[in-house]
């Protein structure tokens, strides 16, 4: 037996064994290097989907951003354009992600309080107001209205004079997870993965260069599960994508390519970069023997990473620079391909101007300060790293095979599979913070009393007003026949299958809002409603 | 147990308005129930009504309300309002989420319990409700 820890703080959940001290080769049991780590930017992809990595291209600097009105937003973006990130990525308000226009009766309270409100194509115009269109990669995290977004993103590219075929960028458009985790919902499951399906055969005609589902781990990770749990979900979620695609008759090497993934990077530093490093390799290892892709594209995972937000305190804000410093390295350590890291007051508040800066210049620190950039997948090789990266891979396996038992994972989360082992698991994670086997600085250990508060932002009640007062507008000065027999074509489109996202873009042109699509929609498709289930 | 011959403390925990985090009121339901409460969860995308209606046919002692979309302002004081109207003065209501200290403040003046943010031991929301409760509903 090897001799006991010094410090008795385990990471919650980790697939980490906990009295192994030292890592030998004989630990690396059946690892063929050729076989499982080959070279980075080759099947499968271990050490990393491209050949020369960060010596090419450094990954893209991408801060998620969103609040009060799309003026507001645009502000922001211009400023974070000017101190040198690379890409846009949104984040809207619980009205626009659930469907409801900003004039609703459910959206009181919430507009432009989580993110940036948007419901009319005018909204969008004004979010990219000066931002060229051509030129920038832009990431939406948006799920049920996701094909209504897109929507709306092409057409304000058209008037900026863009053509659909230049456009760079990620829709989120994960809906399987909104069930597993973030429940941000509104159609059953079938129909959700239908609308996904008709964007994946549209964007592959029509708008190639995008990424037209971003699976993601960051939300099921956030939601409280373990780091396995998170790889197992999302990769399982990113077959079933894949399975429904082929069945509506799209070749898989013509969408696989452009699904690109999403994980959360949390404090179990070697955990991490294993689960990364694993993940590309199970997505590889079956996208070629399972689903018969032939297209190196297919194979090739890229994902983005966020540093995990629940791992932020409100206790001793400032710590959280550390902790974001310290998960952005495990992302890039674990090859990342995109960064959002996240600022140190998001405990308490969307974060300010000041507190976003700093988490970039965390990742710009990395980026030209470090050396990290320099060498590809560094860590290779390293007796530990290698085994803890084919135990994820081992015990992801169990995990799928438990979900293909119960008919797939639509079918579980019909059953409410994946949403209660991951309750289990946030509440395991709160009692191993409790009772203090797990240390978490400032909250269960070196806690200091009477700290002073950290100024957080405030959104003016304002925002709500002007943006209600702009949809109505909007409203009024629409072609009120023009608007009502896009939504029947848009209903017809829904109930005989046809593609929906033609008549959705004629829509949106004649001034169709994000609710009255959504209304349309719910009629044709019903909505889903969740058993509430707590472990 | 001490409250053998009583009814056990019945807890709504509830999820209104939009908000999809659901992490923190399933925590904490499951911590209550462990501490011996009966725990009724509403499930997510509650309006106020739903909630009041369900505190009441349930005849609840505390209403447990968690929001991290920052819409409290508006959501507490429609709660608030809406227990008010049907006489649940006895009943509590608290909270939490992600709530500024400067919003907790004035809901306090409002009349809402406390709110409880990240980094909370469960266990001291065990204990507030535990003293809260009969303070507010002697039996």
């Amino acid at each position: 037996m090897s001799p006991s820890l010094p410090s008795r703080s385990r990471f919650p959940g980790t697939v980490v064994p906990a009295d192994k001290v030292v890592y030998r080769p004989e630990d690396r049991t059946g690892a063929d290097q050729a076989r499982d780590l080959g070279e980075p930017g080759e099947y499968p992809f271990t050490r990393g989907p491209y050949k020369t990595m960060y010596r090419g291209k450094v990954w893209t600097m991408r801060m998620f951003s969103g609040f009060g009105t799309a003026a507001d937003t645009n502000k922001r973006f211009l400023y974070l354009l000017e101190h040198g990130q690379t890409g846009l990525s949104t984040a809207f308000d619980m009205p626009t992600l659930m469907g409801y226009d900003s004039d609703h009766a459910r959206s009181k309270g919430e507009v432009g309080r989580e993110g940036v409100a948007l419901c009319t194509l005018e909204n969008m115009e004004t979010l990219f107001r000066g931002i060229p269109m051509g030129e920038v990669s832009t990431s939406m995290t948006i799920n049920p209205t996701a094909m209504i977004l897109m929507a709306f993103y092409i057409a304000t590219a058209e008037r900026q004079g863009v053509p659909a075929e230049k456009l760079r960028g990620t829709i989120q458009n994960d809906i399987l997870k909104e069930y597993i985790a973030q429940k941000e919902w509104i159609f059953p499951p079938l129909p959700s993965m239908r609308i996904i399906t008709d964007m994946m055969a549209f964007c592959a005609d029509h708008v190639p260069k995008w990424n037209t589902i971003s699976v993601s781990g960051y939300h099921i990770r956030e939601a409280g599960s373990t780091a396995l749990q998170e790889l197992a979900f999302t990769l399982m979620d990113g077959f079933t994508y894949v399975e429904f695609g082929v069945k509506a008759g799209i070749p898989v090497d013509k969408f696989a390519p452009r699904l690109s993934f999403f994980f959360n990077s949390h404090m179990n530093f070697f955990e991490e970069i294993a689960k990364f490093r694993a993940a590309r390799r199970i997505w590889a290892r079956r996208l070629k023997e399972r689903y018969g892709a032939q297209n190196p594209e297919s194979w090739r995972l890229r994902f983005h990473t966020q540093t995990a937000g629940c791992s932020l305190t409100a206790q001793q804000p400032e710590n959280n620079i550390v902790r974001t410093a310290v998960e952005a390295l495990a992302g890039v350590l674990g090859g990342t391909q995109s960064l959002h890291t996240n600022s140190m007051d998001e405990a308490l508040a969307l974060p300010t101007e000041e507190a976003v800066k700093i988490a970039l210049r965390t990742q710009q620190i990395l980026a030209h300060e470090s050396g990290l950039t320099e060498r590809v997948d560094p860590l290779a090789g390293a007796h530990f790293i290698e085994s803890l990266t084919d135990r994820m891979e081992v015990e992801c396996e169990k995990i799928f095979q438990e979900i293909e038992r119960r008919g797939g994972m639509v079918a579980a989360i019909e059953q409410g599979y994946p949403q209660l082992e991951i309750a289990k698991a946030a509440y395991q994670f709160q009692k191993d913070v409790e009772e203090r086997r797990y240390i978490n600085i400032g909250v269960n250990d070196f806690v200091e009393k009477d700290e002073k508060p950290m100024p957080t932002l405030k959104i003016d009640p304002r925002v709500e007003r002007d943006q209600i007062e702009d949809v109505r507008k909007f409203k009024e000065k629409r072609d009120g026949g023009a608007v009502r027999l896009s939504l029947e074509t848009i209903r017809k489109a829904a109930k005989d299958g046809t593609n929906l996202m033609p008549p959705l873009l004629d829509g949106v042109k004649r001034g169709v809002t994000l609710g009255e699509v959504v209304d349309t929609l719910k009629v044709e498709f019903g909505e889903w409603r969740e058993p509430p289930i707590y472990w | 147990m001490k409250q053998a011959s009583q009814r056990k403390f019945r807890i709504i925990v509830a999820k209104p308005g939009l908000d999809g985090h659901d992490r923190g009121a399933k925590v904490v339901a499951a911590a209550l129930r462990d501490a011996g409460f009966e725990v009724i969860y509403t499930g997510l995308h509650q309006t106020c009504d739903m909630i009041v209606n369900a505190a009441l046919q349930e005849d609840a002692d505390a209403v447990c309300v968690s929001i991290l979309s920052g819409a409290h302002m508006t959501l507490f004081p429609e709660i608030l309002e809406l227990m008010k109207q049907k006489k649940m003065n006895d009943v509590l209501l608290c909270g939490g989420g992600i709530i500024p200290p400067d919003d907790a403040e004035e809901l306090s003046k409002l009349g809402v319990g406390r709110l409880f943010g990240p980094g909370t031991d469960t266990r001291d929301i065990v204990k507030y409700l535990q003293e809260e409760i009969p303070r507010r509903r002697p039996r």
